[in-house]
This record gives C-alpha cells, sequence and structure tokens, in this order.
C-alpha cells in the first residue's frame, strides 16, 4: 500500500453515518474511495453540489457538472445544486460537519498553512479558508514530510495562514496526530513505523498517547 | 419588452479600463463566447472579478493570455501559469479573496450592503488593513461590498424577458453577479417565449438582466430536465 493510499483509507474511518463532508483537490479527493463499508456520508463540492457522486465513465462527462478541481463528476439521487453564496452558507453556517485539505505546514496550535509559498507559489486560497474556519471538524491529509525531506508538522507554521487554530487531525502515511490543547497527541502509527521515526519525522513536540496504537487499515 | 440583443451591442459597453464580473467556476459556466470577443475587441487595462483565472485556454484565462488584465479579484489562479507569471512580474495586480468572501461582497454589492462580516481570514494576512469587528465576543472581518460596470454571465435557458434558469454547476457565481453590476448581458444557450419558464422554475427574476445573447455553442442536451 503506498502512502497515498495508506492516509486515504485511515481518514475514510473518520466519517460517521450521516456526515456532510468536503473534500480538498488532490489526495483528499481520494477519501471518497475508502468510505467504510455501512457508513453513509455526503459530500459537498463548494462550487455548489450536495451529494456529489463519483467520476463519470469516459464518454459520459458532462461540461456542466463539474467537482471544486474542475474535474467531471456526477450527482447522486437526492442531490442538489446551488450557487457559491449559498455553498458557503453551508460551509461557514456550521451544517459542515468535516472537510479534509491538504497541507504544506500545519502547527502544535492547530495553525494549517497551505495556500501560498511567498516569491515561489502563490495558487490562491480558493474555499480552503471558508473550509477551515467553518467546518466542524477539519482534517489534514498530507504526506509526513516535504519531498525535500523537511519537516511539515511544525512547533510554528513559517508560512502563511490559511486559519487560525482550527485544524483537529493530521493523518500521514506516518501517523495519526491529534490536535489537543496540551499540544500534539500521538494516537496512531502507520503500518510498520516506529515512534523514534515518527518523532525524527516531526519538528513540533509529540505527547504519546497511552493507548497508542497501529492504524488498523 | 424582449431583451434579445447581440454580442456587438454588449460589446461597445466594454471599453479601456472597465470593471467586468465574469462567471463561472474554473470555467464552468463562463459565458465563452463573450470572453472571445473582448479578446477579439482588445479592450485593455480590464478590472475583472470572477472566482477564479480559469486555464490557458479557457475561461477568464484567455483574457490573462492576450494581456487585457490590469486587475483580477478572485479566489483561486492556480490553474493558470500565466496568471502566476505575469503576477510575479507585477504586470498585473491580483487581489485574493477567500472564495466565501468574495461569494458574499458580491452580495453585498447586489443587495444594497454596506459590507459583510466574516470569520474567515481573521489571524491570516486576508486581514491585513481591514476593520475587525467583535460581535457577541467572536472576531469578523468587515469585507466591502464588490460592484462591476458589467457582469457577464451564462445561463441554461432565458425567456425574452430575461427571466433565467441556470444548470448544475455552471450556477456557481452567475445569479449573483447578475445583481452586483450596472450592465448585465446573459449568454444563453435556449432562449424561449415569455411564460415558458414556471414561474416557480425562474432562478433569477429578468429585472436584473439587460441583454441576452444566444450562445454559439449548441446547447447541451440534457436528460429529464434542468
Amino acid at each position: 500500500m503506498n502512502s497515498r493510499e495508506i492516509i486515504a483509507r485511515r481518514v475514510g474511518q473518520e466519517f460517521k453515518n450521516g456526515n456532510l463532508v468536503n473534500l480538498g483537490i488532490g489526495m483528499p479527493t481520494m477519501v471518497a474511495n475508502y468510505v467504510p463499508e455501512g457508513v453513509e456520508v455526503t459530500f459537498q463540492s463548494e462550487n455548489g453540489i450536495i451529494g456529489m457522486g463519483p467520476v463519470p465513465p469516459k464518454g459520459q462527462e458532462d461540461s456542466d457538472i463539474s467537482n471544486a478541481g474542475g474535474q467531471p463528476v456526477t450527482i447522486l439521487p437526492g442531490g442538489a445544486y446551488f450557487d457559491s453564496c449559498f455553498s458557503f452558507m453551508v460551509i461557514r453556517g456550521g451544517r459542515l460537519d468535516i472537510t479534509v485539505l491538504g497541507g504544506l505546514q500545519v502547527d502544535e496550535k492547530g495553525n494549517l498553512a497551505n495556500w501560498m509559498v511567498p516569491g515561489k507559489i502563490v495558487p490562491g486560497m480558493g474555499g480552503a479558508m471558508d473550509l477551515t474556519v467553518g467546518a466542524k471538524k477539519v482534517i489534514i491529509a498530507m504526506e509526513h514530510c516535504a519531498k525535500d525531506g523537511s519537516p511539515k508538522i511544525l512547533k510554528k507554521c513559517t508560512l502563511p495562514l490559511t486559519a487560525k487554530e482550527e485544524v483537529d487531525l493530521i493523518v500521514t502515511e506516518k501517523a495519526v496526530i491529534e490536535v489537543t490543547k496540551d499540544g500534539f497527541l500521538l494516537k496512531e502509527l502507520g503500518p510498520g513505523v516506529t515512534i523514534e521515526e515518527v518523532k525524527k519525522a516531526t519538528e513540533a513536540e509529540l505527547i504519546v498517547s497511552p493507548e497508542l496504537k497501529e492504524m488498523e487499515i | 419588452m424582449s431583451k434579445i440583443s447581440d454580442l456587438k451591442t454588449v460589446m461597445d459597453r466594454i471599453v479601456d479600463g472597465s470593471v467586468i464580473m465574469i462567471g463561472g467556476f474554473l470555467a464552468v459556466g463562463t459565458p465563452e463566447g463573450f470572453v472571445d470577443a473582448i479578446v477579439e475587441k482588445g479592450t485593455r487595462d480590464l478590472t475583472v472579478i470572477g472566482n477564479d483565472t480559469g486555464f490557458l485556454d479557457k475561461g477568464i484565462g484567455k483574457l490573462v493570455v492576450s494581456k487585457q488584465i490590469k486587475k483580477a479579484i478572485v479566489s483561486h489562479v492556480g490553474t493558470n501559469a500565466e496568471t502566476g507569471r505575469q503576477m510575479n512580474a507585477k504586470e498585473m495586480e491580483v487581489e485574493l479573496v477567500p472564495q466565501g468572501t468574495l461569494a458574499e461582497r458580491i452580495r453585498a454589492g447586489g443587495g444594497g450592503l454596506g459590507g459583510i462580516l466574516t470569520p474567515t481570514g481573521v489571524g491570516t494576512i486576508v486581514e491585513e488593513g481591514k476593520q475587525k469587528i467583535t460581535v457577541n465576543g467572536k472576531e469578523y472581518l468587515l469585507e466591502l461590498p464588490l460592484r462591476a460596470e458589467i457582469a457577464l454571465i451564462k445561463a441554461y435557458k432565458a425567456d425574452k424577458k430575461g427571466n433565467l434558469v441556470f444548470r448544475a454547476t455552471s450556477r456557481n457565481f452567475n445569479p449573483l453577479m447578475a445583481m452586483a453590476a450596472d450592465y448585465v448581458a446573459v449568454e444563453a444557450e435556449n432562449i424561449v417565449e415569455i411564460g415558458e419558464i414556471d414561474p416557480d422554475e425562474v432562478m433569477m427574476p429578468g429585472v436584473f438582466v439587460d441583454a441576452i445573447v444566444p450562445a454559439k455553442q449548441p446547447a447541451i442536451e440534457v436528460k429529464g430536465g434542468a
């Protein structure tokens, strides 16, 4: 199982029956494939859908039906479309149970940086700032370290923030880490990963949960 | 009174320096016929308000490539490398606005409000230079309304009075922008007679619409209605 699949599978386990969930672009989108059996969730997409369905088979795309990444998707029976204002009222208004987003940096206060690297890449925040502020639970799904091996889970974010103190849970291929008022709580380890490996790859201090276990994926 | 118009009449309104809203989300629901006509006309120094700057060959992105935009007010530019290049080279100004805030600022502009209060952006660089207001112990940013001289939007169906129906996710910013501009032009995939749209099905009343232009592209075949 590769890193992305480990992360997507583990994030899917956070979903509870009846949750309304928004998945960010990239790896978070993969989580839709790993909703545990028996759990029914509804996907919201900020460009104006509740009840978003899977990618259509080739040749059956409808150019008016896309996800927030512009990719063709479908809508499930019982779904609904709406405008952008309404969509963010759903998000900010407390109706969204979970948002799953990627991250560049997360720090022990629950601060998130994921929308720009000054002087290098400035894609813009899109809906990410509203999603992190509005969703009841913010899950960051990301690889534990950057491509150059540098840590992404930090004492203090150095990049411009997406939102202040909003992250609840971080899921990486190495660990599941909860943001608590005392700091990062290491709750689970990735398959075959040791505590020492996680600590080495994490700049921030980690509190090791007494109930620490390996991910069951 | 029929509001059916033509491309030239709409384009005559767009001049160097115009402030324009353009509907769509990553080019889904963008009136491509209007965008192509602006590219052809070659007007410059435009201020464009939209969700994003689309792609190199789709949506608002075409106006970036042709260097007609002086300032873009958008939530996302990551799908168009040319926007990033012009932004870094200081050839174009980009004001990045959180998507939900952008939608609300347009709504405020259309609805006669002096602004909106949002928790989005508090504690980030988005709050710089903005007034913070505490309501019931929680901090909000005062975000100011946005209006434009012209809104260019796309609809799935219009009757001749300008009553509009949007389809699927091509709705996005289109109805909001239709309320927030002095002159509103609609590129309609289908145009029907007055009375053919059930009043309960109207998503945008025609009072907001000034001109309807038939879309060049053939309408998408829809199974089971709009």
